[in-house]
């Protein structure tokens, strides 16, 4: 069986792109100054980074730790909360803008002088995307004068900072096509940056693969690369392998919408397992359109807008060391075509049956990791607690096959699950946060099983009424 | 509460994590009511 032999998450600061979150461009259209009105709830860094959810993100924080914390969590900061964690890190938005432009290939995205220098500074001296680590440099900053003139004549998307001042500006990358205009380009970057620092915070552990051994990449992200006779047509993966100096590696999108990264997993674990490749990555960056989703919610309820940070996630899956948890490919959970739709039926398929097939119940999964949506960001805006509304439903199936009492509902779903802690960013959200922590658990910790399930809403593209969904054990190795 | 569905039309709406749209229109068609728009929301 093939094992989960590292991982990494990392989250990105960005409040000044909130205000290019497809939900506030939309709702904010009318407003003359976007900025202005979102300012009073954009937090700075030091919030962010400090926010207890975020500090779950990469590991510094158990889901325990969390459960115990007094909320809203946007109001009791953790006390000693650092940049970096076990997992990864939560990058401030004048590195990150930085890193963004050092992934732009085509000179596309043009800071300023200022914001330039500042963020080159602080970057080369990042300890694993400085300039050591062999990635383009940052380019020089352009006058204000410019920027000026490229948004004016040539629809170049202006990336404003929280104070009102200009940070830079995205060139569109054909002036006739809808596909690679300023805005969709900048998600685009957002989603490789993201990705790449994932990546390349995996590749910088003790004991890591080396870059030039990574065969086979995977990337999982949602957004649409492509041109307008081919939206969508990918390759993420492979910029993504050739940023982090994957030299020797290939790799392909995998796309199932919140469901691609438990696909793109299961796949890896499959080439693993055929001998094709001995170690291949699954990376996804994260979704700029879904900053701010949920943004009204916040403001009519005057917190801050939580939902200012990208995020993006790295995979080692690898053939078996004999330490780093089996991934299971003998319990794969599936929603197949004639699975149904209704909650029960998706809940049996994802769960009850890949593990009667292998002989085991609900109760020997010592965690399921299902929508990690930080409920702070949703219930506001009237989504309710995803996380919560899952777990309660896995604990009636438990109920429906007699594992359980009725009134071991709240206890399953305190001892089996988590609160959600994860941003809203889609595929994401959709079960991977828990995976660092599964990790150790599964190797320093207690943990003998766990459960990961993510859903995708195929339905949204208008090309089904399907749901996904797809589910992976992973168990203590030996 | 019950409600009689038998030659109404219905739009069922539905959620992701909570009852999809085809569930509902399923429900709602077999109760004798003709679905003329089936949708389900994602709010994540």
């Amino acid at each position: 069986m093939p094992v989960i032999r590292a991982v990494s998450l990392v989250l990105a600061h960005v409040p000044s792109l909130v205000r290019l979150g497809s939900k506030p461009l939309r709702a904010l259209r009318e407003v003359e100054q976007p900025i202005d009105y979102l300012r009073p709830y954009l937090r700075d860094w030091g919030a962010a980074c400090a926010y207890a959810p975020n500090q779950v993100f990469i590991g510094n924080v158990g889901v325990d730790d969390l459960a115990a914390r007094p909320t809203p969590w946007h109001r009791h900061p953790v006390a000693d909360a650092g940049r970096f964690g076990p997992d990864g890190e939560i990058m401030p938005e004048d590195e990150f803008l930085g890193l963004l432009a050092a992934c732009d290939g085509f000179d596309l995205l043009a800071l300023t002088g200022e914001v330039a220098d500042r963020a080159r500074s602080t970057l080369d001296a990042h300890p694993v995307v400085g300039r050591e680590s062999g990635r383009p440099a940052v380019p020089a900053g352009v006058a204000t004068a410019v920027l000026d003139q490229r948004i004016a004549r040539h629809r170049a998307v202006p990336l404003v900072g929280g104070d009102g001042r200009l940070l830079g500006a995205m060139l569109p990358g054909h002036e006739d096509d809808d596909t690679l205009t300023g805005q969709v380009l900048l998600e685009n970057l957002a989603c490789k940056a993201t990705a790449a620092l994932a990546l390349r915070h995996l590749l910088a552990r003790p004991g890591a693969i080396a870059a030039t051994d990574v065969r086979y990449v995977i990337n999982c992200g949602e957004e649409a690369v492509g041109d307008r006779y081919q939206r969508g047509g990918g390759n993420v993966a492979k910029a993504v392998a050739e940023w982090t100096g994957c030299a020797r590696a290939t790799g392909s999108d995998v796309k199932a919408f919140c469901s691609g990264p438990m696909h793109a997993l299961m796949l890896a674990g499959a080439l693993v397992r055929a001998a094709l490749y001995d170690d291949v990555v699954v990376v996804a960056g994260g979704s700029l359109a879904k900053l701010g989703m949920k943004f009204q919610g916040h403001v009519k309820h005057a917190m801050p807008i939580v939902e200012d940070v990208l995020a993006g996630f790295a995979v080692h899956v690898a053939r078996d060391d004999g330490v780093s948890p089996v991934l299971r490919l003998d319990a794969i959970g599936r929603h197949e075509v004639g699975s149904g739709s209704a909650p029960l039926a998706v809940m049996k398929a994802l769960y009850s049956e890949p593990l009667a097939r292998v002989g085991l119940t609900l109760l020997d999964v010592d965690r399921f990791s299902l929508e990690l949506h930080n409920p702070e960001a949703t219930e506001p805006a009237g989504s309710g607690n995803v996380p919560l509304n899952n777990y309660r439903t896995l604990a009636s199936l438990a109920v429906v096959q007699k594992l359980i009492a009725r009134e071991g509902i709240d206890d399953f779903v305190r001892t089996r699950g988590m609160p959600g802690f994860s941003p809203t960013q889609g595929h994401i959200a959709s079960a991977i946060p828990y995976l660092g922590h599964a990790r150790r658990g599964l190797t320093e910790g207690r943990l003998t099983r766990t459960m990961f399930a993510g859903k995708g809403s195929l339905f949204l593209g208008r090309m089904t009424q399907l749901p996904d969904g797809l589910s992976l054990v992973l168990e203590r190795n030996g | 509460m019950s409600m009689e569905l038998r030659g109404k039309k219905v739009i069922a709406l539905g959620e992701r994590d909570g009852v999809p749209g085809p569930a509902v229109a399923e429900c709602a068609s077999r109760a004798g009511a003709e679905v003329v728009l089936t949708l389900t929301a994602c709010y994540v």
